[in-house]
């Protein structure tokens, strides 16, 4: 199966295209200095909601900021969204699943009660009820992201831990004498981490979603910085007269999460892991 | 009927997880650094209105009693006071319920009845061009930002063809009914995108299984397959995934009572954090957590009822 | 449906009698692949005589399986599909019918019975609706009407409380009872044909010995024509008139049962033969002599159920009951009994997985009193070999570091020595040490395990146990893997617990047989002892049950059973009848 990993995209379209979505995003995120054509926060009060045109493939918004270039520097903020959102709640979730797993006991119960209450706040909610507490801002965000986020990957990692250690490889490797710490890191870690790594590329997604729409209402990424969901909240005025401002960002949300989404389902069919 | 008898004794359980659920809360406005009555009241507080206020939360003992305080001033329908609209929290949080409830539950239904027929589509055709053309799509739309899929759709129903209200709330039936046609729908379609491939995924599985190969020997029509024996055993992991989104489905109804200006929860929730209003933050925060774990038991309702070996 | 052909087994039309029920003519079926169409059955022909049962047998992939389905229009759409050859129902043309058409005769003139019946039924409907779901496909009769023939095709198939059943859901019943119902939903409709795949494989022997009485009862009652899928020869010198094997998608052989058992012509059919194991070919062996490698007393394992709102302990799983055992140095000690009775359990609780009372000692060290560095010690001396061995090789890792794993954790031997090692093992259990680098999924179920013979080998144990590691493989197969044992039993000295359901397979391999029965021994003495002269009903009744390979054999008349195993629960305080074993002579203990 891992050999697999090292096939040639040929043939596998998702993988394909998910990969090139993302190294594209990357690129631009990487590049945005050289190839954006403007300045994405100069204002310029001549150019104010043109519509797209040569000059500006999309638009400028009411400032006179070429929206092109404030979706293409706006990749950079996105992205790391995306990857910082879902790697501390990863790195926390893995780590918690991984011991309630292995210990059980009541430090599984109390970790699963924990998690429970968690669970039982709508996610968005919990989230905007600490922003609130820490104040607007990437920073609270990521806080936020780490507090919350790593219930899902403690509950996938433990759940799987669980199954994983009543199959007869694992009761082999009890029964040759294997000590439990070599069978929770050898063998039940690296299988169970397949599964989650399919559910990393899912969770960017909602990661994504979550920072754009937290950005929109105004508790996340501050104007004049250049996000797509912060881009879409100041389009939204212009709707009526100037829907580019609105659309072209969220289109690069909705590429950009393609992009994971489809990795993720590449992934899955490689690891063989169901959802 | 004894599988149903979980019904009654399994709200007791619930008690640890609302427990918790006051604790979070609690703590959560506890952590707001400065003097918790000005945190409470404002910055315009009265120095009366900031005595009576530590008097009746407590505010000079040590945390542990402050939570008992909490606790019984919730216990007596006490959240406390809003400095934003000058009301008393649970009323204000009365008159917000409706819309969320209504956008929550229309969203609902109009994703199942988006995802059960697309999916049904995708996985008897499974491999054929109609198949890949659901797969694309609702993998597309589990990337569409619900704020901005509304905007779309405002700037389509309502900008550009002039069919239904751009935002608002009404106050007749009719009105409210066209006021959340859009706002349900943007819901629904988000999460019909989920609910799409869970089905689909069952689905084939269910169709591929030995109890629909068995079926077809007994000479059942392929319709009779699919809509007997393959469709109910696909429900029952979907109610879950609900269940399990349902945190996720009323988070994303703040995003969707922003762009339409819909008089919901989450807007409420939104405002209260701007304006610093923590008694607000609280409630609402607090509302939706109730929400959830009530959600959640209806879902177990319907599971038992779906599947005859499932026991609670 | 084309007018002549009788709506029923029933009422026939004038030359029916020389009609054959169904005929295959040169079938071939392809599954469509990257590199081309790949046939999964080519050329295959046969008649099906009214009121006649022909077996198909054959191992895995040899296209049995596929030929039913073939048959009933089945195949999986779109990759399966028939490339060539007619398929004659009476005087129905199948190959070009339309589905429309097809469905009409599925289920009314050609039904069908699964493997697994577990999984072949609704789980979210009840037994009734189901069966009158497949009477009202065809009939157009009122759901009271079909309710009350529901009613009737489960008396039929002698069901007990049959009233109960129909609104009771399939997770409600036993397995048996499970393929009861499938029986009496394929028969309902009194189809011409009845195809039967591998109608018993999922079934406990008692239990498949019902269901196949049944089926022959209600064969002869209805005049049906069944063809009977299966891997098991004994069935099919038990049920067929005629016998078709199949090997690799092509018919190898084609004969009168009795012909096929007794001058087989081809290679094929007599190596499969051969390799049937067969009650009574091993007697008369000496037991073996030597110290106890292993010693059980007062065995007890229980599980608690634990439920309701406290999470208190509401009944008890009474697993293992009061068992005790020796098994000495380089013997084969067997533990038999059916699904459930616990055999297993004492395996896990003999390596120190599952936690018991008594005293399990190994070697003169008792388990449970050790420090970890003893019981790291002990692990060494005894290994276990698993019925699956897909699922006991971690997936992710390569066979000569999975092999080479215990060495390294108990420290044995440089890098270069265990790579050496594990080199030998992979040559002494029939592999190469070329395939050190391959992944468990490269190799087929035989050779998986043989690699997890190889690693169990691997730390010198003096005792294996084979938890039903032979269950899972094809006879062929099967029986290779029973010489490897036996010649590493006889080179290293070691001695093996098999525990098993299959009494013929236990026959030939044993010295010590223990008998169990819902947790408790009932029955134990030497191979000859037990299998000589079994004194104790269960043992006679899972002896009697044992389908012999012979089609001459006369089975003695013995009444229908329809009866079910107990459960092993019981409520908190209460617990089995303890059995009492008694030497019945020369060290035979039997229950009284």
């Amino acid at each position: 199966m891992i050999a697999a990993l090292g096939l040639p995209v040929r043939r596998r379209p998702m993988l394909a295209i998910g990969s090139a979505l993302l190294l594209a995003f990357l690129l631009a995120a990487l590049l945005a200095p050289w190839i954006a054509p403007f300045d994405p926060i100069a204002q310029d009060g001549s150019i104010r909601l043109h519509p797209p045109s040569l000059a500006h493939p999309f638009g400028t918004d009411n400032f006179g900021r070429d929206v092109l270039s404030r979706v293409i520097w706006g990749a950079r903020i996105d992205l790391q969204i995306a990857v910082l959102g879902v790697l501390f709640p990863f790195l926390i979730g893995t780590a918690v699943g991984t011991l309630a797993g292995f210990f059980g006991g009541w430090i599984d119960a109390l970790f699963m009660r924990l998690i429970d209450v968690i669970l039982a706040f709508p996610f968005l909610v919990l989230m905007l009820s600490i922003i609130a507490i820490l104040g607007p801002g990437l920073t609270s965000f990521y806080i936020a992201m780490a507090l919350v986020g790593w219930v899902s990957y403690a509950r996938l990692i433990r759940a799987q831990i669980l199954v994983l250690k009543t199959q007869d490889f694992a009761v082999a490797a009890q029964s040759l004498g294997f000590s439990r710490t070599r069978i929770m890191f050898r063998h039940l870690l690296p299988n169970a981490l397949a599964g989650s790594l399919v559910f990393v590329m899912s969770d960017a997604v909602l990661v994504l979603l979550n920072g754009a729409a937290i950005s929109y209402l105004g508790l996340g990424v501050q104007p004049p910085l250049a996000e797509w969901g912060v881009m879409v909240a100041e389009g939204q005025a212009f709707i009526t007269t100037a829907w580019w401002i609105t659309l072209f960002p969220g289109l690069a949300i909705v590429t950009l999460a393609f992009g994971f989404s489809l990795l993720g389902d590449a992934l899955g069919d490689l690891l063989g892991v169901k959802e | 009927m004894h599988r149903y008898r979980f019904v009654l004794f399994r709200p007791l359980q619930f008690l640890p997880v609302l427990f918790g659920i006051s604790v979070i809360t609690f703590v959560l406005v506890r952590l707001i650094p400065g003097d918790p009555a000005r945190i409470l009241l404002g910055t315009r507080a009265t120095p009366t209105a900031l005595a009576r206020i530590r008097a009746q939360y407590g505010l000079d003992e040590p945390m542990w009693a402050q939570y008992l305080y909490f606790l019984k001033n919730l216990a007596s329908g006490e959240m406390g006071r809003s400095t934003l609209y000058k009301i008393d929290v649970l009323p204000l949080i009365a008159t917000r319920i409706e819309p969320t409830l209504a956008l929550v539950t229309m969203g609902v239904l109009l994703s199942l009845a988006i995802a059960v027929p697309f999916a049904a589509i995708s996985a008897r055709r499974q491999g054929r061009a109609a198949d890949q053309a659901v797969r694309v799509v609702s993998t597309l739309g589990i990337g569409f930002p619900p704020f901005w899929l509304g905007l779309v759709l405002i700037l389509l129903f309502s900008v550009t063809l002039g069919w239904l209200p751009v935002s608002g709330y009404g106050e007749t039936l009719g009105e409210k009914i066209s006021h959340l046609i859009l706002p349900g729908l943007t819901v629904a379609l988000s999460l019909s995108a989920v609910l799409t491939r869970s089905l689909r995924a069952g689905m084939i599985a269910g169709i591929h299984s030995d109890v629909a190969t068995a079926a077809r020997a007994r000479g059942l029509s392929e319709n009779a397959v699919f809509w007997r024996h393959v469709v109910p055993n696909a429900l029952v992991p979907t109610v879950n995934l609900l269940a399990v989104n349902i945190g996720w489905l009323i988070g994303g109804t703040v995003g969707v009572e922003s762009v339409f200006a819909l008089p919901g929860m989450g807007q409420l929730l939104v405002r209260g954090i701007f304006s610093r209003d923590y008694m607000v933050v609280q409630g609402v925060a607090m509302t939706f957590a109730v929400a959830t774990v009530l959600v959640n038991f209806l879902a177990d309702i319907v599971t038992v009822a779906l599947d005859p070996r499932v026991k609670l | 449906m084309s007018g002549a052909a009788p709506l029923s087994g029933a009422a026939s039309a004038p030359d029916a009698d020389a009609l054959p029920a169904l005929t295959v003519e040169g079938l071939e079926v392809s599954v469509r692949t990257e590199a081309g169409l790949r046939p999964l059955v080519s050329g295959l022909s046969f008649t099906l005589a009214r009121g006649e049962t022909l077996a198909i047998a054959g191992e895995s992939g040899s296209g049995k399986s596929i030929t039913s389905l073939a048959i009933m229009g089945l195949l999986p759409p779109p990759a399966v599909r028939i490339t060539g050859g007619r398929i004659k129902l009476g005087r129905t043309e199948l190959t070009d019918l339309p589905e429309g058409r097809m469905r009409a005769i599925r289920g009314d003139r050609v039904a069908m019975i699964f493997q697994e019946p577990m999984t072949s039924l609704n789980p979210v409907l009840t037994i009734g609706t189901q069966l009158a779901e497949a009477i009202r496909a065809h009939e157009t009769v009122s759901k009271a009407e079909a309710r009350a023939r529901a009613l009737e095709a489960l008396r039929s198939v002698r069901l007990s409380q049959p009233e109960r059943r129909l609104d009771q859901y399939p997770h409600e019943l036993s397995g048996g009872m499970r393929q009861r119902v499938m029986i009496a939903m394929a028969l309902a409709l009194r189809p011409e044909v009845l195809i039967a795949d591998e109608p018993t494989t999922a079934l406990d022997v008692t239990v498949q010995r019902e269901v196949l009485d049944l089926l022959r009862d209600l064969q002869r009652e209805l005049g049906t024509a069944i063809i009977l899928i299966t891997h098991d020869m004994g069935v099919v010198a038990e049920m067929a008139d005629r016998v078709i094997v199949m090997r690799d998608g092509r018919m190898v052989e084609e004969g009168r049962a009795t012909q096929i058992f007794t001058e087989p012509r081809a290679d094929y059919t007599r190596a499969l033969l051969a390799a049937v194991p067969r009650m009574g070919a091993g007697r008369g062996r000496p037991p073996v002599e030597a110290e106890p490698i292993a010693r059980l007393s007062d065995l007890q394992v229980r599980f608690d159920l634990k439920g309701g709102l406290l999470g208190r302990t509401q009944a008890r799983v009474h697993a293992v009951e009061h068992v005790s055992f020796d098994i000495r140095r380089g013997e084969t000690f067997a533990l038999v009994g059916e699904s459930g009775c616990g055999k297993s359990t004492i395996a896990k609780a003999m390596v120190g997985l599952v936690p018991h009372e008594g005293r399990i000692e190994i070697g003169g060290q008792t388990l449970g009193t050790l420090d970890a560095a003893g019981r790291k010690a002990l692990r060494r001396r005894v290994q276990i070999v698993f019925q699956d061995p897909m699922a006991a090789l971690d997936p992710r890792m390569r066979i000569g570091d999975l092999i080479a794993e215990p060495l390294v954790i108990h420290g044995i031997g440089t890098p270069e020595e265990r790579r050496a090692r594990v080199g030998d093992l992979l040559t002494r259990v029939g592999l190469s040490p070329a395939q050190m680098e391959r992944y468990p999924h490269e190799f087929s179920g035989g050779q998986r395990q043989r690699i997890c013979i190889a690693r169990a080998l691997a730390l010198r144990p003096e005792l294996i146990i084979a938890d039903e590691s032979v269950s899972a493989l094809d006879v062929s197969v099967q029986a290779r893997v029973l010489d490897l044992l036996a010649a590493l039993k006889r080179e290293f000295g070691i001695a093996l617990l098999f525990i098993s359901h299959d009494m013929a397979v236990v026959e030939n391999v044993s010295d010590r047989v223990a008998v169990m029965y819902l947790g408790q021994i009932v029955e134990m003495g030497t191979r000859d002892q037990v299998f000589g002269n079994p004194q104790h009903p269960y043992t006679r009744r899972l002896i009697e049950a044992v389908p012999v390979p012979d089609p001459l054999h006369q089975r003695p008349p013995a009444p229908r059973l329809a009866g079910e195993i107990p459960s092993p629960v019981h409520p908190v305080g209460a617990g089995p009848e303890r059995v009492r074993l008694a030497d019945v002579g020369a060290g035979h203990l039997v229950a009284g």
